[in-house]
Parts: C-alpha cells; sequence; structure tokens
C-alpha cells in the first residue's frame, strides 16, 4: 500500500523526500510517552510547553465550551494559529472539520505540524472524510473501533486517537474505545487467514490492512488516546490499557489549577506503570474540571464520523 | 550486553525494536536501578523539552551524567542529540543539556514538521549500501569542536549556519539529528552496539568488534 513506500532498502533517491508516510507518522512516533494538550490562546501554550507537553492542539473553544455553548464548531481563525506557534517551540497541532478538506489546506498553508480531523466540531461532509494522501501535513483521526481506525489509515492518516467523549471529563468511553481497538487487534492476532477476509468484511476495513494488523499484532501507525482524561490516575489507566500518548483536552484548563495538573498529568503519563509516582504527583491538585455523568452529555460526539 | 533506551518519553519502542533485530537485550530505563544494568544508553527522539524535564523530575540527570563521565557509551538520535550537546540554540531557558560532546546544535533546524524528510546518506563506517536518513523536526549541528569525528553529512544543500554534519562521534558519544530507528536498517545501531561491546574503536576495527557481539540477524 501507499504509505508502505516511506522507506526503500538499497533503493537511492537523488532529491530529499518532504510528506512522506514515514516522515508523517514518525513525528507521532517522537509524541510517544507525552501529553498533547488543547490551548486557546498563547499564554494557555505556554502553561502547557513549560508543564512538559509534546506538543499543543490549538482551538477557539475547548471541547467542554464547544459542548455547552452548542453552535457550529470551526477551525480556529489562523490568527490564533500563529500567536500560539509564535509562542512555543514545540509541535502545534489544529482541528479542520470532518470532510472539510478545504479548511485543512488553510492550516497547512499555515504551517501547523498535525491537522486533527476531528468530531469535536461540527462535521462538514456526512459521508466522506477527507482525503488525507492529498497532503503534506500529516492528520490524525478519532476512531471508537479497530474498523474506524483502518478506514482512515485506508484514508491516510498517519496517528489514531482513540474518541473518548471529548469535554465530559468521563474516562468510560475512553476505556470502552481503547478496550474495543486493542481486542480486536488481539483477536485478529489470533486469527488464521481465512477468518481474517470475514473479520474484514465485518471490520468495514481493506483486507490488506487487516492482514498488517493481523501479522504485526498493531495498528500500522501509533494509537493515542483522547476525550475524558482529567486527572493523572486517567492517563496512568490508559497507558496502562495501551494507548501509547494521550490527548488531553478540557481537563487541563478547566480545573483549579492548571499549571500544577499539567504537570502532574506529564510525570504520570511518563511514569503510567509506577504507582508510587502517580500517588505522589496526584497529591494536592485542587478541584479537578466538574466534567459530565453519561445521562447528562447530550450530543455524542463520538457519533460522528464512520 | 545489555542496552538501556532511556523510556521517559519518545521513540522508545521502535529503538528496542532495532535493538531486539540485533539480538541485543534492551532495557527500558525509567530510574537508576534500570540504568545501573545497562552497559550502554540509548537516548531517543522525543520532545526535548519534555525529556529535559523528566530526566530532571526522575532524578535520571544526574545518573546518566555520572555514567557517561565514567565511560558508559550513549547514543542520542534527534531529541538525544541536543540533550548530550554542550550547546543549544534556540532551545528554552530551563532546558539543560547534559553537555557530554562539544557540538552546538539549533532546534527545529531545518523548519517545521512540513519541511521533515527524507533522504539518502552516504555513511562510509556503514560501507557502500546508502543509508536512509528519516529527518524529523530535526537539529542542525552549527559547530563541532576539533576532535568531534563527522560521520555522515548531508548531501547537497544545507540550512544556512549549518554545518551539514548529521552523525558524529567523540569517544563513547555517538549522536544523529535522523532517525535510524524509523527503517529497518539497524546497521547504526550495529555500530553503536559495537561501541558498548568493546573499548572505542576505529571504523574499520568496528565492523570486526559488532560481528562477535551482535548476531546479524534482520540485516
Amino acid at each position: 500500500m501507499a504509505f508502505m513506500s516511506g522507506v526503500h532498502e538499497g533503493q537511492e533517491s537523488i532529491a530529499s523526500l518532504t510528506g512522506t508516510f514515514a516522515v508523517k507518522s514518525g513525528l507521532a512516533d517522537m509524541l510517544k510517552g507525552g501529553v498533547i494538550m488543547d490551548v486557546v490562546d498563547a499564554e494557555q501554550a505556554r502553561i502547557a510547553e513549560d508543564a512538559g507537553s509534546v506538543a499543543v492542539m490549538a482551538l477557539e473553544r475547548v471541547p467542554a465550551d464547544i459542548r455547552a455553548e452548542g453552535g457550529v464548531a470551526r477551525m480556529s481563525d489562523p490568527a490564533l494559529i500563529r500567536e500560539i506557534q509564535d509562542a512555543v517551540t514545540i509541535p502545534v497541532m489544529a482541528k479542520a472539520r470532518i470532510g472539510h478538506f478545504a479548511e485543512a489546506q488553510i492550516l497547512q498553508a499555515l504551517g501547523v505540524d498535525y491537522v486533527d480531523e476531528s468530531e469535536v466540531l461540527t462535521p462538514a461532509d456526512e459521508a466522506n472524510h477527507i482525503d488525507k494522501w492529498a497532503f503534506k501535513v500529516p492528520f490524525v483521526c478519532g476512531a471508537t473501533n479497530l474498523g474506524e481506525a483502518l478506514r482512515r489509515i485506508a484514508e491516510g492518516a498517519a496517528l489514531i486517537r482513540s474518541k473518548g467523549e471529548a469535554g465530559t471529563g468521563n474516562i468510560v468511553e475512553a476505556v470502552r474505545h481503547l478496550r474495543s481497538i486493542i481486542g480486536d487487534i488481539r483477536r485478529l492476532s489470533v486469527s488464521d487467514r481465512a477468518q481474517r477476509y470475514a473479520m474484514a468484511k465485518d471490520l468495514g476495513a481493506p483486507a490488506e490492512l487487516v492482514e498488517m494488523v493481523a501479522v504485526s499484532g498493531w495498528l500500522p501507525v501509533p494509537l493515542f488516546c483522547a476525550g475524558g482524561i482529567a486527572t493523572p490516575a486517567d492517563g496512568a489507566l490508559v497507558r496502562q490499557l495501551g494507548a501509547e500518548a494521550i490527548f488531553v483536552g478540557s481537563g487541563i484548563f478547566k480545573s483549579a489549577d492548571p499549571p500544577h495538573r499539567a504537570r502532574a498529568i506529564v510525570e504520570a503519563c511518563a511514569h503510567y506503570s509506577d504507582p508510587e509516582i502517580v500517588a505522589k504527583v496526584s497529591t494536592g491538585l485542587g478541584e479537578p474540571m466538574r466534567g459530565l455523568d453519561q445521562s447528562s452529555y447530550g450530543t455524542l460526539l463520538a457519533e460522528r464520523g464512520w | 550486553m545489555n542496552i538501556g533506551v532511556l523510556d521517559l518519553q519518545g521513540d522508545v519502542s521502535r529503538h528496542r525494536a532495532a535493538l531486539l533485530s540485533l539480538a541485543c537485550d534492551p532495557v527500558l530505563v525509567r530510574n537508576a536501578r534500570q540504568l545501573d544494568d545497562s552497559d550502554g544508553l540509548i537516548i531517543p527522539g522525543g520532545e526535548s523539552t519534555a525529556l529535559s524535564l523528566l530526566l530532571e523530575s526522575s532524578g535520571l540527570r544526574s545518573a546518566v551524567t555520572e555514567r557517561i563521565g565514567s565511560g558508559m557509551p550513549v547514543f542520542g538520535t534527534c531529541a538525544g542529540m541536543i540533550l548530550l550537546a554542550t550547546s543549544v540554540l534556540d532551545g528554552r531557558d530551563d532546558q539543560l543539556p547534559l553537555g557530554m560532546i562539544d557540538i552546538t546544535v539549533r532546534r527545529n533546524g531545518y523548519g517545521r514538521q512540513l519541511d521533515s524528510f527524507e533522504t539518502d546518506l552516504r555513511i562510509a563506517a556503514l560501507g557502500e549500501d546508502p543509508f536512509r536518513g528519516v529527518f524529523i523536526r530535526a537539529p542542525v549541528v552549527v559547530d563541532a569542536a576539533d576532535g568531534v569525528e563527522v560521520l555522515a553529512s548531508l548531501p547537497g544543500e544545507c540550512p544556512a549556519g549549518s554545518t551539514g554534519a548529521v552523525l558524529l562521534r567523540r569517544g563513547g558519544i555517538l549522536v544523529s539529528s535522523f532517525h535510524p530507528e524509523l527503517t529497518d536498517d539497524a546497521r547504526i545501531h550495529s555500530l553503536f552496539a559495537g561501541m558498548v561491546a568493546g573499548p572505542v574503536v576505529t571504523d574499520r576495527a568496528t565492523a570486526a568488534v559488532q560481528e562477535s557481539t551482535c548476531s546479524k540477524r534482520g540485516i
């Protein structure tokens, strides 16, 4: 498949190549073990970088506010993205609406480091996601199950994040999606070849990608977790479940003490398997974001995208 | 022989896979005890700002500095190169390099992710076949002191102010601005394994040493 063509053994090219799949998913490899934080202005971006964030996600409103305020949620103002790019030295990501390739073109023109084709924004196309192969900038996409993840990878996504339910501060959906994706990867890896064709049909995913997952025992791109992480313990939980890094949206800047909480989540994400360190960093952080119970979500953002 | 991979943040899993392909035993290093079990250390790519903070809070900064000072070989890729350099331009005030190899580097020297690239490198120490260099928001080497050996340079044009050097060595310290772990070619990991196995040797002798220390499975 095209995404395997990044690195050729023994083949020499005269010119250097940009925008290859190796370069796109390579940046995701560098973010592993880290925390990517949602920020709405330069000041929050600096707090995130000071706390040890590996990247920031620039957006106009954090998901909790999008959820509360309603209305159509769109790509951020380019001025805001530039302000955040100027404020930090770490990678800057930004969100485009599902299927809104013109927003993605603008984000690429602004030089963002990753585009998140995100269900947190209001979808622009009810049938099609963006053709991500057409871009030089890498894309991250959300998924609730393995089939959805593989469809996004087939469209050119270089990084997958389990969706969770953004803006709720409730980890339950993130856990469900992560367990579903990783559970299906495990089932695939003990299947025989004959079974995989039927599994590809059930998953609604290309047979070639299903075969790759079965043989390698993992997605062909990194798998991060998003949607509902509010505490260091939440970070440690999803890392132990198999997430290779985490996105924290509203959980930091909707809490009582963002700098302190941001730092604690960074430590917990790195030392996720050491409960003593997670206990230490979880101490005295003040109020977490209030969060929403499942019965009061209203719209389920995770159902956007297919 | 155990080679440690600093496991605080960054591309740990791909380095681990490269070491496994050489039948070297990787140790994931998150604390001083795991560092004690390592005969050499790889500092992976990642975000150098985050890595620097986590080195400090984990207490590993002094332990790593001490071990390298007493001769433990170390291999830094990308962010790892930045951490091992004596001088970092465009860094952050709280980003304290370990200062182990006398080079000056500039962070994100090629630009943003859109400028990340891959290209073939000629590396005499590895033989005839080119090595695919994958550069991700890579640092550039602005200056290298006398005595720092340049093992590979970028072909063609380099960013202004760059020396073009992308793989350098001094004594037991090896640094690259690109990511050999992102390819299936383990020759640079094999070169480092040779450095860990024996006293620091010349290029030609390295090949002989690595032959005897790591099985060549997967190359």
